[in-house]
């Protein structure tokens, strides 16, 4: 069911994703704002609904420099990496019925090898910068990623073996019953930690932790270069929210309302979930990140894996 | 007070008895005792584990440039003086020895091995008046750049910059002074590589969002793990010492506010004490109770900052806003009663700057009534958070008896389970007449030094409600000629009130010659003024012993061997001020 119209699916999917990554920036600074007493962006345009577009102008304008002392082609294609690896997934995404670039049947796999190339734009980002700042926060950024990596997929297995597939509009066909959250709610709370990871958001902002190592791999990145790696972030949160959407609560399906803003309904929520963690949990140590994600989550996530298993070998065979 | 004062410096004589010993008489009453500068290793060293009720602490460590002081009856000859204050938990008393140094030979033995916390000290007086300590691991200027020439607290060094040139920096000076900041490993006793792997030393600071201002650590990284650290201070460092000695008494409270810039009134309060001491004045009970409800206020005023930073240090965001807003309400009570906010400038020679507004009980009330319950809530986001208290608990810590070795004072001495506050055990300002307990904790971790200070708010509270319920009348000021010019009535009648009007008016209080310590428990720890006076209208040495001071030179004993993150939950678990540690 791949959309009729590819260009204009193309062209359709990238506007609104970069727009909605974008206007993150704005809900995410009011919605802090509201929780912290405070009234955030509320000087440009409608609500500081155009602070968006100042900023945007701002980075634009500001000098694009590059130390003299970075290895200057990685430098410059670090930044490019996380957009495009994070834009190409939502190549796979199916938003509603009809509104889906590629549906591939590979499509969960897809996803789970795009996000393992956006770690390589972190890592040679603090590579290349040369500096001490940069580098922690590169190396941070590799341990904590590879490692919630491997369980983000193992998460997964048990919706694949649920609906059999690995198709993503499958796996919304197969909710018609009951959402996977109810069966895989094990499997939804190590996606949910395991993509908040993988964003590098808050509590697992390591790589950046900005009281410690001032901004971690992008210390030495500015103008629109720096804005690639913002943008990429959000970009990232809205990834994975919408990923948590198709895969445990039904994707684009429900009562009354049409299916695209059920979707974006279903993925906002996320997006808040993902606002709400940064505005009220502390910043765990390097060394009990890693601690949990080896000796907690991936046991748990393997659990799952084998009663999910068991259940289906046993009911649905 | 007499009879303990030949107590200690008998048991030094008796013990000592080839040494011979000067005793002086101080206006604040702490036994004072010049020694010769050849004893001075072993006498600390019985000071501190000898006698019976041992002094375990050194308190302060300092000089005094004699060359112009005219008021020394007694005292012997001296070009430059060295002070140690030591203090007795035992004894509850501390006790002021003095070393006689003549120009032609500034030297005495350091007494690093007794005390770790004298290194930092002995380092500043160095640096200040150009005296040697033999023996000293590492005596290099620690407030002033390397590159700066002369020794700033003498008698004979500008105090402005106008006495001084004009100040260029042409391009190889610039170079120079970058270069005198290049770190060097190998002379802080540093391998460059262990074990064939390079060591990663970074330079935390003096720009970085996670040190709380212009302090600079540079720490020696075996991955992300602390091998050691150096603290790099005085970045911060702005005189305020010399300009004691250059404003008249009265007009350097305003520069007292900014030293612990968050304290506000703490400072006032520390050195008029002194002041009061020297002089002689009884300050009226009104003017007491004022000045402890402004000093808790200011308490819970820096609590509140801390309480935000520290949970912001260890990544979470939102509280530093909420208590935030708390201070706007505290300072909403400040701002009413002094006009001014984090400097208020509002203590004065005598009392307070004028008495309170009418309705100042309304606002103090419903302040009380307000914070405890955000407290509470505070509790549940930080206190009660699972990941803080994995980011805080069995961090930083050290034992009491690390603590009092280095000069730990306030909360974070308390945290190691040391019920030591000055405000019970050496009353001010009348802190005996008020109810309530000292916080204490049990690890002196991180975690702990967060609880303590976290009661410490609830107490304020306490103390403030007292001072409200039993606010005493009366004036709000001495009427001491040095504290208040002469009634109005009186000026008009006879010559001699007007001339001291006139005089007092237009040079300031003339305080009477002596030497005065006035201690008290701010809100990171001690604070204690001690001033010379000459008989003049200024002070002739102006001495500030900052609590943030030792606390940052424990900082490589508390986080060497842990992670990055670890020392920003050290460094703000320890709550210090930059402008507190670099004067």
């Amino acid at each position: 069911m791949t959309s009729p119209y590819p260009f204009a699916a193309i062209f359709g999917i990238l506007i609104v994703a970069l727009t909605i990554a974008s206007g993150l920036i704005w809900i995410e600074r009011r919605l802090l704002a509201l929780w912290q007493d405070r009234y955030g962006p509320n000087r440009v345009g409608p609500f500081g609904l155009l602070q968006v577009l100042a900023d945007t102008i701002k980075l634009l304008a500001k000098e694009d420099w590059i130390p003299p002392f970075a290895d200057k082609p990685v430098f410059i294609i670090a930044p490019a990496i996380i957009m495009i690896t994070v834009l190409m997934s939502f190549a796979v995404i199916p938003i509603a019925p009809g509104i889906i670039i590629s549906d591939l049947n590979i499509a969960l796999l897809f996803f789970l090898a795009m996000s393992s190339l956006g770690v390589y734009s972190i890592v040679l980002a603090g590579w290349s910068s040369d500096n001490k700042y940069s580098l922690l926060g590169g190396v941070r950024a590799a341990a904590q990623m590879l490692s919630y990596e491997v369980f983000m997929g193992l998460s997964l297995m048990g919706v694949v073996l649920l609906s059999g597939s690995f198709d993503l509009v499958d796996i919304v066909h197969a909710q018609r019953k009951i959402w996977f959250i109810i069966p895989q709610f094990l499997g939804f709370v190590l996606f949910l930690i395991a993509g908040l990871a993988e964003t590098r958001r808050l509590p697992f902002d390591l790589p950046e932790a900005e009281s410690e190592l001032v901004a971690g791999f992008h210390s030495e990145y500015s103008g629109m270069k720096f804005g690639m790696f913002f943008v990429g972030e959000y970009l990232g949160v809205t990834l994975i929210s919408a990923m948590i959407t198709i895969l445990f609560f039904g994707g684009w399906m429900g009562p009354v309302l049409p299916p695209i803003v059920w979707f974006l309904l279903k993925m906002f929520f996320f997006i808040g979930v993902f606002i709400l963690m940064r505005a009220s949990l502390p910043r765990p140590r390097f060394d009990q990140l890693m601690a949990w994600a080896w000796k907690l989550m991936l046991p748990l996530a393997l659990a799952n894996l084998l009663v999910t298993g068991a259940v289906v070998l046993a009911f649905f065979h | 007070m007499q009879v303990t004062e030949a107590t200690a410096v008998d048991q030094l004589q008796e013990k000592f008895p080839q040494v011979s010993l000067v005793r002086e008489s101080a206006r604040d009453g702490i036994p004072t005792a010049w020694i010769p500068a050849g004893h001075v290793s072993e006498l600390m060293q019985f000071l501190k584990t000898g006698i019976e009720q041992p002094y375990a602490m050194l308190y302060d460590l300092t000089g005094i440039d004699e060359r112009v002081r005219v008021n020394r009856d007694g005292q012997p000859a001296s070009d430059v003086t060295v002070v140690y204050h030591l203090l007795s938990f035992e004894r509850n008393e501390y006790i002021r020895l003095k070393v006689a140094l003549h120009t032609n030979h500034l030297s005495l033995p350091s007494i690093t091995a007794i005390w770790p916390a004298a290194n930092w000290y002995e380092r500043e007086v160095w640096d200040m008046f150009g005296v040697r300590f033999e023996g000293h691991p590492h005596l290099e200027r620690i407030l002033m750049p390397k590159t700066w020439v002369g020794h700033p607290l003498r008698k004979d060094h500008p105090a402005r910059a106008t006495e001084m040139g004009p100040f260029q920096l042409p391009e190889e000076k610039e170079e120079r002074e970058q270069e005198a900041l290049r770190f060097h490993p190998e002379a802080w006793g540093m391998e460059r590589s262990r074990d064939g792997a390079d060591f990663i030393f970074l330079n935390v600071g003096p720009q970085h969002p996670g040190t709380h201002g212009v302090l600079r650590i540079v720490l020696q990284l075996d991955g992300e793990e602390i091998v050691d650290a150096v603290p790099d201070i005085g970045f911060h460092h702005r005189g305020a010492e010399k300009m004691g000695e250059r404003q008249s008494w009265h007009t350097y409270i305003p520069y007292t506010d900014r030293v612990d810039y968050l304290g506000g009134v703490m400072n006032n309060f520390a050195y008029l004490i002194a002041v009061e001491k020297l002089a002689g004045i009884e300050v009226p009970p009104r003017a007491r109770t004022i000045r402890i409800m402004l000093a808790e206020l200011f308490r819970i005023i820096s609590h509140l900052v801390w309480y935000g930073t520290f949970a912001q240090d260890l990544g979470q965001m939102s509280p530093v806003f909420y208590t935030f807003n708390d201070r706007e309400k505290a300072f909403g009570i400040i701002e009413a009663i002094c006009g001014a906010r984090m400097h208020p400038n509002w203590f004065r020679i005598g009392g307070v700057a004028q008495d309170l507004p009418n309705g100042w009980e309304a606002m103090v009330r419903d302040f009380i009534s307000y914070f405890p319950p955000r407290l509470r809530e505070y509790d549940r986001e930080v206190l009660a958070n699972r990941i803080f208290k994995g980011r805080t608990v069995g961090v930083g810590e050290c034992t009491t008896q690390e603590a009092v070795e280095w000069g730990m004072t306030g909360p974070n001495l308390r945290a190691t389970g040391f019920a030591w506050d000055f405000r019970k055990k050496q009353p001010y300002s009348g802190y005996e007449n008020f109810e309530f307990d000292i916080p204490t904790a049990l690890h002196g971790d991180c975690y702990d030094r967060a609880l303590v200070r976290v009661e410490e708010m609830r107490q304020s509270v306490r103390i403030i409600e007292q001072c409200v319920n039993h606010m005493p009348d009366g004036p709000y000021k001495s009427l001491d000629p040095l504290a208040s010019p002469p009634l109005k009535e009186r000026t008009m009648h006879d010559i001699e009130t007007l001339i001291t009007h006139f005089l007092s008016v237009s040079w300031g209080p003339v305080v009477p010659p002596g030497e005065a310590l006035g201690a008290i428990e701010a809100t990171k720890g001690n604070n204690g003024y001690y001033l010379v006076s000459d008989g003049g209208t200024n002070s002739y040495r102006t001495r500030i012993r900052t609590p943030s001071f030792p606390h940052m030179q424990m900082l490589p004993l508390l986080c060497r061997g842990r992670m990055i993150p670890d020392l920003l939950a050290v460094l703000g678990s320890l709550d210090y001020v930059l402008a507190d540690i670099d004067r």
